[in-house]
């Protein structure tokens, strides 16, 4: 049965990036995955936000010649692949996960979305002594975190703004869950990255910062403390995409705002870092 | 650096490459004299050597620690009319191209048209090989199928072992002793050449003992007259120096850079070998010396650096000697290959890594020159700590130093009939040729252009460059029913040509067996007095002739190409593919484009090009591997380019894969440029899938730009992408981590640059996927990193 399912089940995914040296720990494979239930003001992947059926025919080949990627030549990867299709993709790199201590992420878009194809793809990987993780916003159901976690190795969890009202309006969608789920990942032992969009003027208030480091404080095991500055990358895809643009409007931290937020979390006991 | 040293350097790098004609004149001067007519070839050879020696003009720069200089002045580049004798207008070509000029005054043509020309025109060993090749030869070599390395410069391509730390000249003199004592006039029938070349052998191990004096005498008389009372003791002492070395093993740290760079001198002074000469493993051989002086108190590290320092500007004072023609366009470079190894494993097998290694990386680093050119052999045994060492080298983008597999060599080595100790003493030198130094004439005999084998298949045995039937008739490709039908008379056209490369290989070594041979070198290279035999008569231990096989990358794509779009989905009939071949795809852009973006291509661990990488790979390799030399070795294979994939693109039309006529070849194992879309592990899975074990080299570029490597991370993933690549037995991988100006150049023409990977921010992309705001914005990044 299992079989059927490997070769049945298929994802959605805009990229394969293989030599991902900032997702995780190692040499990794990081699986885009598409579809998201936020709509960041500074996303980096708006390609990632729409789901498959937005961009491509019921075969799942891009509309959007520019955005596909072909068999050979390019990047090995269609659209729509099935679990199969993907471990293939991922094996062809084991000996880099062995000497680096990698393996693969899964990231998106949120990667909870295909939770059934997530949830396949993290139990194959495991079987097969891969390292995994899932690069998350947390914003999903209960149930579906608790299903995966367990072939979860690390959670690269995204916290962006502690005030529900902010969360709402910069992301589309309540903290409520992504805080509740948190926490329930923390109280179960999993080893949690926390990544922090460093959006000056939205995430790196005063009130955010001493929210966030109250709330932090209370969880049981956050092995670090990621910040991810802001950088106006992605202005062409969301030109590419014919997507409503609203990084423009955001300048990016210098070095003196990143030092001075990476001191402050510091000073509360977190080991931080700065980028993945 | 001190400021001596800084302006040493500044003074080597300012230096304007010219021509001489000392040695050319004291070697004209010694085969019109009555001596050396009467010499054996041997004999006479030693002479020509010893007159140089004796006469030629010593050189000691005003702070230098490190004597001794081929030419009267630094960068003054000698020429050797024996092997090649250069025309009127070659010295006028010389002084004004474009290219890798060498200034030529009047006097020095002056000489030339009066005294040097006049002798050896007709009698210049690269005359005499174009005389004794075959029709069939001349026709391949001039539609670009091969290139000929010994045309113009002699068959070097070797490596210093640790014969000179061990022993003084005067020991060496006792081994030609013991050989004469030897020699066996009742049975063997070669004891008169023997003995001829021992003879040969004793005269140049005198010579250049008499060089050295010659500099201790100079450099007593500079200390008697130097006013400055510490540069005074420096002199005395390089004086007592020059006198006790090379003849007797050097004592100290300082005595046995001296002596090996005397040695040097000999090796470059005797004849032009290729690759020049090289020390090969520095840091194993100065290490007993090191520790030694520094414990007895002779030493401290910083002088350590210093004498370094002052020996690399050695290295950078000697450009390559001036090449012409075909030579020129597949070397196209000043740099003289002389490839220092550090690192690897000792005889014994244990880590070699030691103080030493990282004292002289940070010399490579300082000194940022690109001679001589330098390398880290890593073992699985080298600790992470050395490899990183290196990368923050390697990220400073000048390309040095390049990184080696030692366990691979070690295996290639011992596959080619080498004992574990000698294969252990190796390592690679040129570009990427596995050696077992001190033991091995292993000769690099010339370029052979793959893709050129298919254009001869497509067009039945017809060059279209040269407008000649050049190959075998192997029938019109339209009448090809199957993919294997086309590779099996791809394989016939492969094979006709590689005995057509050998059958010359076998009669130019011949030539340098009887004309040309080189009792200096020999005294180095074990066993040539032991077996009374000159380097280029197989008196090495180990004798190799390897054919270099360019375009890995450009073969497996045009066939992938052909295998697809023809055979496997009949896209096109084969007449049609090669109607659009002959047209250049002038007239269907759409058909070009398929072929570059829809079509498997090496270099992204895909197994329907890589597939077919491996049986070129094999075919070329079951051509070669093993069939005998002359000398007593065999033919082996290795994959390197130089800057021959850029000539032997322009002597070739369209190729299947979308390359246009007359664009560069893919280099040594790297993808074809801009093929590779999957990132650097692709590459590296791709490039293992060949057997390296089976080679004696393979060489795999990677560009990065700064951005990559700028933090600990970088540096540690990319430890761990090498190691990787080692694990699968890769020979080396280099890595151009580029700069603004790349990056320019990859705007203008982004279809050249698809490979190139930038770190954008917390992530990494294709460079030309970026918005041209974004490009810009990391081209000044780049250019504020100011590497």
């Amino acid at each position: 049965m299992n079989v059927i399912m490997k070769t049945t089940l298929y994802g959605s995914l805009f990229d394969i990036k293989r030599y991902a040296i900032h997702d995780g720990p190692g040499i990794r494979v990081t699986i885009f995955m598409r579809g998201c239930p936020l709509q960041c003001w500074w996303c980096h992947n708006p390609e990632g936000i729409r789901s498959l059926s937005d961009d491509c025919n019921a075969d799942g080949e891009f509309l959007n010649k520019q955005n596909s990627n072909s068999r050979y030549g390019a990047k090995n990867i269609s659209s729509r692949m099935s679990v199969d299709e993907v471990l293939r993709e991922i094996e062809k790199e084991t000996l880099f996960f062995d000497e680096s201590g990698g393996g693969v992420t899964f990231s998106g878009g949120e990667p909870l979305v295909q939770s059934e194809f997530l949830d396949a793809m993290l139990r194959e990987s495991k079987q097969r002594e891969i390292h995994t993780a899932i690069d998350t916003t947390g914003y999903a159901s209960q149930e579906i975190l608790e299903q995966v976690m367990h072939n979860v190795d690390l959670f690269l969890y995204d916290l962006k703004l502690m005030d529900n009202d902010m969360h709402l309006k910069y992301t589309g969608v309540s903290n409520c869950c992504i805080l509740n789920n948190l926490k329930m990942l923390a109280d179960q032992g999993k080893n949690i990255a926390i990544r922090f969009p460093l959006i000056p003027g939205i995430t790196d208030t005063d009130d955010n910062l001493s929210a966030m480091v109250n709330y932090l404080s209370c969880l049981r095991k956050i092995s670090t403390f990621h910040i991810l500055p802001f950088h106006n990358t992605a202005q062409h895809k969301y030109k590419r995409l014919d997507m409503e643009d609203k990084t423009g409007e955001i300048a990016p931290p210098t070095l003196d705002q990143i030092e001075s937020v990476k001191l402050r979390l510091e000073d509360a006991g977190l080991s931080v870092h700065i980028g993945g | 650096m001190n400021s001596r040293i800084k302006t040493l350097r500044e003074n080597s790098l300012q230096a304007i490459p010219s021509i001489s004609a000392e040695r050319a004149a004291l070697v004209t001067e010694t085969y019109k004299s009555h001596a050396a007519q009467k010499a054996s070839v041997a004999v006479r050879r030693a002479l020509v050597f010893k007159n140089l020696m004796e006469k030629k003009q010593i050189v000691i720069l005003d702070g230098e620690l490190i004597v001794g200089e081929r030419g009267p002045s630094p960068k003054a580049t000698p020429t050797y009319p024996e092997i090649c004798i250069h025309s009127r207008q070659d010295l006028e070509i010389l002084d004004s191209r474009e290219k890798t000029p060498y200034a030529v005054d009047q006097p020095t043509c002056q000489q030339y048209e009066d005294d040097i020309i006049p002798f050896w025109q007709g009698k210049s060993i690269r005359e005499r090989i174009f005389e004794e090749m075959t029709d069939e030869w001349i026709n391949a070599y001039q539609a670009g199928m091969f290139t000929e390395f010994q045309e113009q410069r002699t068959p070097g391509h070797t490596v210093l072992g640790d014969k000179i730390y061990k022993k003084g000249f005067l020991d060496i003199k006792e081994d030609i002793q013991a050989s004469l004592q030897k020699l066996d006039f009742f049975t063997d029938p070669q004891a008169l050449d023997k003995q001829e070349e021992l003879y040969a052998m004793d005269i140049a191990a005198d010579a250049l003992i008499t060089f050295a004096e010659r500099h201790a005498d100079q450099l007593q008389q500079l200390a008697q007259h130097e006013t400055d009372a510490e540069r005074q003791t420096e002199l005395e002492e390089m004086a007592r120096i020059c006198s006790r070395i090379p003849a007797n093993k050097p004592e100290t740290f300082w005595e046995a850079l001296q002596y090996y760079w005397f040695v040097h001198v000999g090796v470059i002074t005797e004849l032009n070998p290729w690759d020049s000469f090289n020390p090969g493993r520095l840091d194993q051989h100065l290490y007993p010396f090191y520790k030694k002086d520094l414990e007895e108190g002779r030493l401290t590290e910083e002088k350590a650096r210093e004498l370094l320092q002052a020996f690399w500007i050695k290295f950078n004072n000697h450009p390559a000697p001036p090449k012409v023609g075909v030579t020129a366009e597949e070397s196209g470079t000043y740099t003289d290959f002389a490839l220092i190894n550090l690192g690897g494993v000792k005889e014994d097998g244990l880590d070699g890594v030691n103080d030493l290694t990282y004292i002289i990386l940070d010399v490579i680093q300082e000194m940022r020159l690109l001679q001589p050119s330098s390398m880290v052999q890593l073992s699985k045994k080298n600790p992470d700590r050395y490899i990183k060492r290196a990368i923050r080298i390697i990220k400073t983008g000048f390309g040095q130093p390049s990184v080696f597999n030692t366990d691979a060599i070690v295996q290639e080595l011992v596959r080619q009939g080498k004992s574990v100790q000698d294969a252990r003493n190796g390592g690679a030198s040129g570009c990427v040729e596995s050696g077992a130094f001190g033991k091995e004439a292993y000769i690099l005999t010339g370029y052979f252009n793959i893709p050129k084998v298919l254009e001869i298949t497509l067009n039945n045995g017809f060059d279209p460059y040269t407008k000649k039937q050049i190959g075998l008739t192997t029938g019109d490709p339209a009448s090809f029913k199957t993919f294997d039908d086309l590779y099996a008379a791809f394989e016939q056209q492969l094979r006709h040509f590689i005995d057509i490369k050998i059958r010359g290989n076998n009669v130019i070594e011949r030539i340098y067996a009887k004309y040309m041979p080189v009792p200096f070198l020999s005294l180095l290279i074990d066993d040539c007095i032991a077996n009374s035999l000159d380097y280029h008569s197989g008196g090495a231990r180990y004798n190799t002739s390897y054919i270099q096989g360019v375009g890995l990358g450009s073969i497996t794509d045009a066939l992938a190409s052909i295998k697809l779009h023809v055979y496997d989905n009949k896209k096109l009939t084969m007449d049609v593919l090669l109607e659009h071949l002959k047209n250049n795809f002038e007239n269907d852009g759409e058909l070009r484009k398929t072929f570059l973006n829809q079509t498997p291509k090496f270099g992204n661990d895909d197994d329907y090009a890589d597939d077919l990488t491996r049986r070129v790979f094999e075919t070329y390799y079951n051509a070669i591997d093993g069939r005998p030399n002359t000398r007593g070795g065999q033919h082996r294979i290795n994959l390197l380019p130089t800057t021959v994939h850029v000539y032997f693109g322009k002597v070739m039309g369209a190729l299947p894969d979308g390359r246009k006529a007359g664009e560069p070849l893919s280099e040594g194992i790297s993808p074809v440029q801009g093929a590779d879309r999957n990132g650097p592990t692709s590459v590296v899975k791709s490039a293992a899938k060949i057997d390296h074990i089976r080679t004696g080299g393979t060489l795999l570029n990677q560009k990065f730009t700064p951005q990559l490597l700028e933090d600990d991370n970088g540096v540690t993933k990319l430890a761990q992408l090498i190691r990787t690549y080692f694990r699968m037995d890769g020979h080396h991988i280099q890595f151009n981590v580029v700069n603004a100006d790349l990056l320019r150049q990859a705007q203008q023409e982004p279809e050249k640059h698809r490979d190139l990977i930038v770190r954008v921010a917390g992530y990494s992309d294709y460079f030309v996927d970026l918005s041209e705001q974004l490009q810009n914005e990391i081209i000044l990044r780049t250019e504020h990193v100011g590497f």
